[in-house]
């Protein structure tokens, strides 16, 4: 096995309803129409697949997993092969007692994420009433000795609360404290203007957060991510395309990120209908951005390209209109000024009243 | 906690994993894990709540002969401090 190119962690995406309606929500623009979720025994062979192709860290996610009915069965499934598994939600909807059963069937590990830590601005984001729910889910996490990770996407609506965001997670003795800023792709994109903070915002939050990373050290883990839009370099998505990251979507669709899919002419395939390993190593898609033969200029020959491996690719085509592009958050890129304009844009705009366009509930009704 | 004296242990939320690959341990914890190298691996394994990090040198001291203790207990020390900044080691009593 090649060794570059060897997945650490299965994202499973179990379904894309949610009672939530985040405006930066990063499942796919038409996601209602999207109505066929893979059932119990294909993930569990999904499971067990990707742990012979050498994952070890599985994220159940969504949408919402806790409205998949059989998250119990694939829980104790990931388990009996040895998987860390971690539980990404919402919190809603969650009983102690469904929490506890989790526990007991192997669940490793929970991250809640939170809108606000003002009750009714959170409810705002959410598009429902959900604070205090999530609270007590964060509660329920810590009592039962599950480690807990407390996220908080971060936009120009909540970025002010730094302080009180990490007295909260402080307060709820979460081990991790994700204080991710929203990525620019998706739900959030169409929302751009409203949610993108000014760069003197993240300044600060940047620097509340490496405040509470060194008075924190050993107790609780503070992870700051800066957004692309402000950044001299791009990030390193998702650590370098189909390298350690599979995601595979409710409709059983294999993707090196959870938005690979919506960059026209690439061709993916599902686990239902070809073995992971054989998509892993062989697929079009998981191939088209391996190693560095794609690579633009200035890429090409730049030192950090075994760093970032030239940035995002749905970034880069939805920007560019070309997937093959540098990411144009890299100072370095072609096409950087059409950021620096929405940063210019944004300082400018920066008082104005905020309007979100919120994914609609369709499709979000528990079955 | 301090890990200059107490015995230490890792944290309930790490789990060591044998990873057949590499013939080596994965140490895991929430949504991410550390490729381990055979002394870190040796030395993680150690860490069990019966010894301190003194004890956890010497043990690997009778191991690599002819390396010096000092710089074995350097490692050892770096490698649990770095454990330690990221919350996976437990406080005993």
């Amino acid at each position: 096995m090649n060794h570059e190119h060897r997945p650490y962690t299965l994202i499973a995406e179990l379904t894309y309803r949610c009672p939530l309606r985040c405006p930066y929500c990063s499942n796919p623009l038409d996601y209602a129409e999207q109505a066929d979720e893979i059932d119990t025994a294909t993930w569990l062979r999904v499971f067990h697949e990707a742990e012979e192709l050498g994952v070890v860290q599985l994220n159940l996610t969504g949408g919402e997993p806790l409205l998949r009915e059989d998250l119990e069965l694939l829980v104790e499934g990931a388990s009996k092969i040895e998987l860390y598994t971690n539980l990404i939600t919402s919190g809603i909807p969650l009983t102690f007692e469904r929490l506890a059963r989790l526990r007991a069937l192997g669940l490793n590990s929970v991250q809640v994420s939170i809108q606000s830590t003002r009750p009714s601005v959170s409810d705002r984001i959410a598009g429902s009433p959900s604070f205090n729910r999530k609270l007590e889910a964060m509660r329920w996490v810590t009592s039962l000795e599950l480690p807990l990770t407390m996220n908080v996407v971060l936009h120009r609506d909540n970025i002010s609360e730094i302080e009180d965001i990490i007295a909260l997670a402080e307060r709820v003795s979460a081990d991790r404290l994700e204080l991710a800023n929203a990525q620019y792709l998706g739900w959030a994109l169409k929302n751009r203007a409203a949610l993108l903070p000014t760069r003197d915002q993240i300044e600060r939050a940047r620097t509340a957060a490496a405040d509470a990373r060194a008075r924190l050290r050993g107790t609780m883990e503070v992870l700051f991510v800066t957004p692309d839009y402000y950044a001299a370099y791009p990030k390193s998505c998702m650590e370098g395309w189909g390298r350690r990251f599979i995601v595979v979507n409710p409709e059983g669709l294999a993707l090196p990120c959870h938005l690979a899919h919506t960059i026209p002419g690439l061709c993916f395939d599902k686990v239902t209908q070809r073995g992971l390993a054989d998509i892993w190593h062989h697929s079009m898609g998981f191939n088209r951005f391996r190693g560095d033969g794609w690579l633009p200029d200035p890429c090409r020959t730049c030192d950090r390209r075994a760093t970032d491996f030239g940035g995002c690719r749905c970034q880069a085509f939805h920007v560019t209109g070309d997937a093959g592009a540098t990411d144009p958050a890299c100072s370095l890129a072609p096409d950087h000024d059409y950021i620096e304009s929405v940063r210019t844009q944004t300082s400018l705009t920066a008082e104005m009243p905020i309007l979100f366009e919120y994914r609609t509930d369709r499709g979000s009704s528990p079955r | 906690m301090s890990i200059a004296t107490s015995k230490i242990r890792l944290s309930p939320k790490v789990r060591l994993r044998f990873d057949r690959r590499t013939g080596y341990d994965m140490l895991l914890y929430p949504e991410t894990g550390l490729e381990l190298n055979k002394t870190a691996m040796e030395i993680a394994r150690l860490c069990t709540g019966e010894w301190t990090i003194d004890e956890i040198a010497r043990h690997l001291a009778l191991i690599y002969v002819g390396v010096p203790p000092e710089e074995i207990k350097r490692q050892v020390h770096d490698f649990l401090d770095a454990l330690a900044g990221h919350g996976l080691l437990q406080d005993l009593p």
